[in-house]
């Protein structure tokens, strides 16, 4: 229940609702029609459909910037709860404005919905893609390994550029992309913005270094493995050693011995 | 005693980092990983400490707001670093006289909106230990625990780390993973430890030991160096600490004479020789 007017009845007729009737009915699927049962169910579900709209880059159908505003900060969120490590990615397709200064405006357009079709078949359901702007792309993983993000990204920068983009039926195009990408930080409360800036740091260093290929910013470790933990109170430590059992006899393990902790 | 080196102009989380006027306080972030070892207890105490010395010395609330240095130096004061940072008050209204002679900075708990950090408040951040520095010829950062951004910045604009621990086994995983963050992060070339409530005389050497064994095997920085980790002392755990928090006293002035109390005043003699003469 939202605000004043939830006891105020509303009539239809009374709103000016032809234009986002048709946005909604046009953006849906052949064959959509929007519920009209009720005024309230036809009224949540036009509500619904612009919102929808909203989070939606018309030419691609990708999440566009902001959608994926929310879903990075969402993603933060996650991130210093969880602490499970998050990869955003930023792709640039390499020298755009010669495609559409070439071929013009429509194969730049083509070119864009390729690319956002093949970054589709790269990425998990649970990843977040998106156009970012032009032709710049954003994809954020959560639950992204450390040692896997270079191998997801290196796998996106090979299916563009092996696939063959038809703009006219006499005209192929191959493009490639460059990809800088950072890691949400585990432990590391961080904000959108600084981390969109590392990634985007990152695919400048991709641009300035050739194009068509991936920069990773490396992630300071701030994970402790099971080696070091056990190195630091394991039998082998000089300070902390399970194995003592009579403090008097142990001039550095007794009272403050970790016996059991330290697995 | 060198600091670490000069980084390029931001760090991988983007945060500035000042390049270096030519006479000003040391600047040094008392930090720690876990919550609760007794940072700002130290803060505070080695800042009255290097005050008996002759020194003059500010600390900062670098925890923006969330540490407790206003209720372990008993200060509620009216302006605070929020009012500076809003634009409601000139940064010379937020200094305090702390009890021990030295002056403190408050964050205020308006800025506990602040545990996001927007560039703005980095700024304005650096820009008050910018202006305090010239001023003290020591700066005491208060950090928060954990490894957020707030504390990574707080302590990218210091020269020194000092990071305390307590013995116990949770702390010193925590005062780990701080280390190497910061090694692997800042380019930090060594760091100095503080253990606090030592069980035992040889406790914080015997730890120091330990940590620096492992940091050995896993931690180099970029220039293929290990971390070289300083043991500054041990703080033995004393009844007197407590008592003198519970009385929102400094520890050196309720009991001047205890152990604990004792071996702040050491600790300070040891930062005292790492400053210029």
């Amino acid at each position: 229940m939202t605000g004043s007017a939830t006891y105020q009845s509303v009539f239809l007729r009374d709103l000016r609702l032809s234009t986002a009737h048709s946005l909604v009915t046009q953006s849906g699927a052949p064959g959509f029609v929007l519920p009209n049962e009720t005024p309230t169910r036809y009224l949540q579900a036009l509500i619904d459909g612009l919102c929808e709209l909203s989070l939606r880059d018309p030419l691609t159908g990708l999440a566009n910037r902001r959608h994926f505003r929310t879903m990075l900060e969402r993603e933060v969120d996650r991130m210093a709860r969880s602490g499970e490590a998050a990869l955003l990615l930023m792709l640039d397709i390499d020298h755009f404005k010669k495609i559409n200064d070439t071929h013009g405006h429509i194969a730049g357009d083509i070119v864009l919905q390729s690319v956002a079709r093949t970054l589709l078949g790269c990425v998990r359901p649970m990843d977040t893609l998106a156009r970012y702007g032009g032709e710049e792309f954003a994809i954020v993983l959560p639950s992204c390994q450390a040692t896997y993000g270079r191998a997801i990204a290196e796998r996106i920068r090979e299916a563009i550029e092996s696939t063959m983009i038809r703009v006219s039926p006499a005209l192929a195009l191959n493009v490639s992309v460059s990809i800088g990408g950072a890691y949400a930080l585990q432990w590391i409360r961080s904000t959108t913005q600084l981390w969109i800036e590392r990634a985007d740091n990152q695919l400048y260093q991709a641009k300035s270094a050739g194009r068509n290929r991936i920069c990773i910013e490396e992630q300071p470790d701030s994970t402790v493995s099971a080696e070091e933990k056990s190195m630091l109170f394991g039998p082998l430590s000089t300070y902390f050693s399970p194995t003592d059992a009579d403090p008097s006899t142990a001039p550095l393990g007794g009272p403050l011995d970790p016996a059991g902790t330290s697995q | 005693m060198p600091s670490h080196p000069a980084l390029s102009s931001t760090t991988p989380l983007g945060e500035a980092v000042r390049t270096r006027p030519q006479r000003r306080a040391r600047i040094i972030a008392v930090t720690s990983g876990k919550g609760g070892v007794g940072k700002t207890f130290v803060s505070a105490n080695l800042a009255a400490a290097l005050t008996r010395h002759g020194l003059k010395v500010l600390v900062l609330d670098a925890d923006l707001g969330l540490a407790n240095l206003d209720v372990v130096l008993n200060l509620y004061p009216k302006i605070t670093l929020h009012d500076v940072f809003t634009g409601k008050a000139e940064l010379e209204d937020a200094l305090l006289a702390g009890p021990g002679g030295f002056s403190v900075l408050l964050a205020g708990s308006g800025m506990v909106e602040y545990s996001h950090l927007t560039p703005e408040i980095r700024a304005k951040f650096l820009q008050v230990v910018e202006t305090m520095a010239p001023r003290f010829d020591v700066v005491l950062l208060d950090t928060g625990a954990g490894i957020s951004d707030v504390v990574l910045f707080s302590v990218s604009m210091a020269d020194e780390v000092l990071i305390v621990a307590t013995p116990e086994p949770t702390s010193l995983t925590d005062a780990y993973a701080a280390i190497k963050v910061l090694a692997t992060q800042q380019k930090r070339q060594h760091m100095r430890l503080v253990i606090n409530q030592a069980v035992r005389p040889g406790d914080g050497r015997a730890i120091t030991g330990q940590l620096q064994q492992v940091l050995n095997r896993f931690v180099t920085t970029e220039d293929g160096q290990p971390v070289r980790l300083l043991h500054m002392g041990d703080i033995p755990a004393d009844p007197a600490v407590r008592d003198s928090v519970m009385r929102r006293q400094l520890l050196l002035q309720a009991t001047p004479g205890c152990a604990a109390a004792l071996s702040v005043a050491q600790l300070a003699n040891k930062i005292k020789s790492m400053l210029p003469p």
